[in-house]
């Protein structure tokens, strides 16, 4: 079973990793829909508010395919809403990954 | 000759220079939240006097106001509490009060403000003359070991605070009669999640929205010994619940006629209630998720913003027939909305337009624009003469 577990992983994320880069403009647009609309509960600078805070330290421990899935299917109990209409799979991975490293700032 | 005339022209320079004598009943403040500054606004000019800077993190940012509206006391996302001079245009103290902060009130009196935080969990109540810190009430529930995030903070009559305890589920009425003793009453197990609050624009009731259940928490404060109850607790039956993409906001309440208008959360609703009854007499369909559902001053319009993705739109809902009667577009990310102290006007401000726009609520044409960077909450003097606000 979790050599399975383990194949289904070495699957999925390579082909999550391999995904292109969104676009230099929707890579803007996601930018700010993180600090502005994601950043309403966690706040605009990511530290936190109703929801938790997505700063890299925070989030250093956990496995970014459960955040991944977080954010685009909500988390069960919580006020966290899925994004799944908004954004698609490699987009929310790509976030995932900005907010591990420390999420770029606006760029006007 | 010619000094005694440059001496004559100096002096009638620096007499022009001096400051005119002016009220500050028609002024107000613009929060522009990615910039850390505030824009002093003149809603009789409709126009920007200027800005004050330096004011830090304004994601969510609020204002209350001196009772002689003189000052205005912004509370930041990162704990900074700021009291601003609206005539000289400056910061006049500016403390860093808590480390992750939601909003504030001002007391009965004038003489308290307080500030609610969601780290470290609690309420704090300072000088509102010196901001020196005069009660520190953690949120502690539970094992009393665990703090909850504070919300709905609203000043209630007799000098007290209410507020609710979003991870305890319960609602607190502090009395700051003996300001460095504050008295605390508890009503424990109101309901899962409260998310924001309001107090009736008479101070007799006070009110918590829901997120973990449908309908809301009431508390009569004539009547405190009646403890908590639920109202709407099934407006949501039987229908899936829509994702919330940002929390509704009680404050700024919509009471008039007789009903109250409510943010039906996770629903593209607006609720109204009998205040005789607080039973539910009616929905009012809407364009998307309401955020705030502000009452016009006189009580004959309901004005409503949304939640992302419907943001760019505001609706207008007419108290007599009930329904809505006007759809606008003032631009990208509408997140708030202020009306001027008599109501013929409303200042609107769209985030991603970087604008405010001023319309006249009776014939709904544009009155002005004015730029500003990413401007969020709007704040007029006129708050500092209400309760609740």
């Amino acid at each position: 079973m979790i050599r399975f577990a383990a194949f289904c992983l070495a699957l999925l994320t390579p082909l999550a990793s391999a995904a292109a880069d969104p676009s230099a403009e929707r890579a803007r647009e996601l930018v700010r829909m993180v600090r502005q609309d994601c950043g309403s509960c966690h706040g605009l600078t990511l530290k936190g508010g109703l929801g938790p805070p997505l700063l890299a330290e925070s989030l250093r421990e956990k496995p970014v395919e459960s955040l991944r899935y977080t954010v685009l299917l909500g988390r069960h109990g919580t006020p966290m809403p899925p994004w799944s209409a908004f954004m698609n799979e490699a987009e929310a991975d790509w976030i995932v990954r900005r907010l591990m490293e420390g999420f770029p700032e606006e760029t006007r | 000759m010619k000094s005694l005339l440059s001496i004559l022209a100096a002096v009638l320079l620096s007499a022009c220079a001096a400051p005119a004598l002016r009220g500050t009943g028609d002024l107000g403040l613009v929060i522009e939240r990615a910039s850390g500054s505030v824009a002093v606004v003149d809603n009789s000019a409709r126009a920007i006097l200027g800005r004050v800077e330096g004011l830090g993190d304004l994601s969510h940012a609020s204002t209350v106001y001196s009772r002689d509206g003189r000052y205005a006391y912004v509370f930041g996302r990162d704990g900074g509490l700021t009291k601003v001079d609206l005539l000289e245009r400056r910061i006049a103290r500016r403390i860093i009060q808590a480390g992750n902060s939601i909003g504030g009130a001002i007391s009965q009196d004038g003489r308290l403000v307080a500030a609610q935080n969601y780290q470290p969990g609690g309420v704090k109540v300072f000088d509102a003359e010196t901001l020196e810190l005069l009660a520190d009430i953690p949120a502690a529930f539970g094992d009393g070991k665990q703090f909850s995030k504070v919300v709905g903070l609203a000043d209630v009559p007799g000098n007290k605070f209410a507020y609710a305890l979003f991870d305890a589920g319960e609602i607190w009425v502090a009395d700051l009669s003996t300001p460095r003793a504050p008295k605390l009453t508890k009503f424990r197990n109101i309901g899962s999640q409260p998310y924001d609050g309001l107090v009736t624009p008479d101070g007799r009731h006070y009110i918590a929205g829901l997120f973990g259940e449908d309908g809301l928490a009431l508390i009569d404060l004539w009547k405190p010994e009646q403890g908590a109850r639920k109202i709407l607790a099934d407006y949501g039956k039987g229908a899936e619940k829509l994702p919330v993409f940002k929390m509704p906001h009680l404050r700024g309440w919509a009471v008039a006629g007789g009903r109250a208008y409510l943010p039906a959360i996770g629903k593209h609703e607006v609720l109204v209630v009998d205040t005789a009854t607080w039973r539910e007499v009616g929905r009012i369909p809407v364009k998307g998720q309401p955020v705030f559902v502000m009452a016009r001053p006189d009580g004959r319009q309901i004005w409503v913003n949304f939640a992302f993705p419907d943001y760019s739109h505001v609706q207008v809902i007419d108290t007599l027939e009930q329904k809505v009667v006007q759809t606008l577009a003032p631009g990208k990310a509408v997140l708030h909305m202020e009306f001027t102290p008599r109501g013929e006007s409303v200042w609107i401000s769209a985030r991603d337009d970087n604008r405010v726009v001023v319309f006249d609520t009776a014939s709904f044409a544009k009155l002005a624009e004015l730029p500003a960077q990413n401007p969020s909450g709007i704040f007029f003097t006129s708050r500092a003469a209400r309760i609740g606000f």
